[in-house]
């Protein structure tokens, strides 16, 4: 699936949901499903800036697509990191630049975008260009 | 008499707003205090009615300004029982104050002497200390904690010595709540020629120093933390240490007489105030002190202590919870951890019932290091504050612990 397919079937599944809490409780769901950074990659190289809990990210290029694994002490922010996973690993490098990120307002997720959040969103999608910026000059 | 607090939150405009569809419950007050509608309108009333620069002016607006100006520093000499107003030096709050102290002591110690801090210390007082030591060559000496969030005292009187030339302290740490036996310290380091630093940032909302009392050498505090506004604050220094430490910042106000061969400083306290100060944070400041008094610091202290009991009894009851500090002297602050969970995704969850709580190392690392943890949930509560938001509170933790397991 492309990222727009993956973001409309992220905007459907949070659509139904009628409140904050059924929310936060989806996205705590696919926390515990994340694709967890393996224990040797949780290294400080690895750490995203501007959060509040530790949050690891690492990126590894298979077939010309970027592969994300990531794991967070916090289980908010685990669950951010798994959404936007789903959307950007295994995906083409320049797909992943090229890609648009309104989907993030369309699940509520808009309040945690904020740079002065202290849940590194903004700083974990920077990465995730940054990987992808990286691999596209190779 | 006790306090009547629902006549009190009428005097805070903040209390009636919504965060998140609920009300909003403010239990960051050690943060920063809310502000009183007496407060706000004198902030108003000077831009309004009488802003002019201060001291210089020859018109009947100025001199009004700079009587409202001075008029702050005496309440604030009288508030915290100064022998003179010029021993209050007002700043832009206790990091400038410490930064001030710690600047001064750059030229006046050397790589023989040591200055003793506390391991409960905020970030802003071990810094510029350390800056302070890169200079001079001084040596930094702390003070453990115990694991209840006290002070070693005895520890403390070890490390004592001859040798030492500054204690520096808080009055109440910012991350426990824990309230320091201040005048002890302070009568010990004396005995043996240190001059002492009290930080009361976290003290000046709850309690009342009276500062010759204390015998303090330097005291200082924030206005925002006692419901004034941010940007001003005091520091005091016996007026014999504020003589004999060298002028801070160089400008407008702290100057004599100005040639291109010599300054020469100003007197007291004008010295240390150097450029426009902040007048309206000044009146602001004042302003919040008389509302305060006019409450009384007796009866806020007496009710801020039960609410802390009642809050503590009632976390209490929440399984694998944990606080951290809890020290027989302690202001209304409780820090805490549940099991596993992340202090993070607490106030975040709080945060979407209207709870305003602080998460996180509240700038005191070597805090955090001593008890092994990342961070810890903080609710810190004030004399607006009421038993009816702390059960809400209790039963929204409730909730979040039952969403995050």
């Amino acid at each position: 699936m492309g990222i727009i397919e993956v973001q409309n079937e992220i905007i459907d599944e949070f659509s139904l949901f009628e409140d904050w809490m059924q929310r936060y409780e989806y996205m705590i769901e696919l926390g515990k499903s994340i694709e967890l950074i393996e224990s040797s990659k949780k290294i400080d190289s690895n750490l995203i800036k501007g959060c509040q809990s530790k949050l690891w990210l690492h990126a590894e290029l298979n077939n010309n697509k970027l592969i994300f694994k990531a794991d967070s002490e916090a289980i908010i922010t685990k669950g951010i990191a798994a959404v936007l996973l789903r959307v950007f690993s295994n995906q083409t490098p320049e797909d992943i630049l090229n890609a648009n990120l309104d989907f993030i307002d369309k699940i509520g997720l808009k309040e945690h975008l904020s740079p002065t959040r202290a849940n590194g969103l903004i700083s974990m999608i920077k990465q995730i260009k940054y990987y992808a910026l990286a691999y596209t000059k190779n | 008499m006790t306090l009547d607090v629902n006549k009190i939150r009428n005097d805070f405009p903040i209390l009636k707003r919504k965060v998140n569809g609920c009300p909003l419950v403010y239990f960051d007050n050690a943060a920063t205090s809310q502000k009183p509608s007496k407060v706000i309108a004198s902030i108003t009333d000077y831009y309004e009615n009488y802003n002019s620069n201060i001291h210089r002016g020859v018109h009947t607006v100025s001199q009004e300004a700079t009587d409202a100006y001075e008029n702050a520093r005496k309440k604030i000499q009288k508030h915290f029982n100064a022998k003179h107003s010029e021993e209050i030096i007002l700043t832009s709050g206790t990091t400038h104050s410490i930064n001030l102290v710690a600047n001064g002591f750059t030229s006046l110690l050397n790589s023989d002497d040591e200055i003793l801090i506390s391991e409960l210390e905020h970030h802003s007082n071990i810094v510029p200390w350390q800056m302070m030591c890169e200079k001079n060559g001084a040596k930094l000496k702390v003070i453990p904690l115990k694991d209840n969030g006290e002070l070693d005292y005895e520890s403390f009187l070890k490390k004592l010595s001859n040798k030492t030339k500054v204690v520096f302290v808080n009055h109440v740490s910012n991350a426990l709540g824990t309230i320091n036996p201040i005048k002890k310290i302070i009568s010990e380091s004396h005995k043996l020629g240190a001059a002492v630093l009290i930080d009361g940032a976290q003290a000046s909302s709850h309690l009342k120093a009276d500062l010759q009392d204390l015998n303090v050498d330097f005291y200082t505090t924030s206005a925002h933390k006692l419901c004034g506004p941010t940007g001003i604050g005091m520091l005091y220094g016996k007026k014999e240490w504020l003589e004999k430490l060298p002028p801070y910042q160089g400008g407008g106000e702290m100057i004599s007489e100005v040639t291109f061969e010599k300054t020469t400083y100003a007197e007291l306290p004008n010295k240390f105030e150097a450029g426009t100060p902040n007048i309206v944070g000044a009146i602001g400041f004042g302003n919040a002190l008389d509302y305060l008094n006019e409450i009384g610091f007796e009866k806020i202290e007496a009710y801020e202590s039960e609410l802390l009991d009642y809050a503590t009894t009632r976390l209490k009851n929440i399984p694998n919870l944990k606080i951290y500090g809890e020290a027989k002297n302690k202001t209304s602050v409780i820090s805490f951890n549940i099991g596993e969970l992340h202090s993070y995704d607490l106030g975040t969850i709080l945060d979407k019932y209207g709870i305003a709580v602080r998460t996180g190392q509240h700038c005191a690392q070597p805090v955090m290091d001593f008890f092994g943890i990342s961070g810890t949930v903080r609710a810190s509560f004030s004399f607006y504050n009421t038993k009816k938001e702390i059960d809400y509170f209790y039963e929204s933790l409730k909730k979040a612990v039952a969403m995050l397991s």
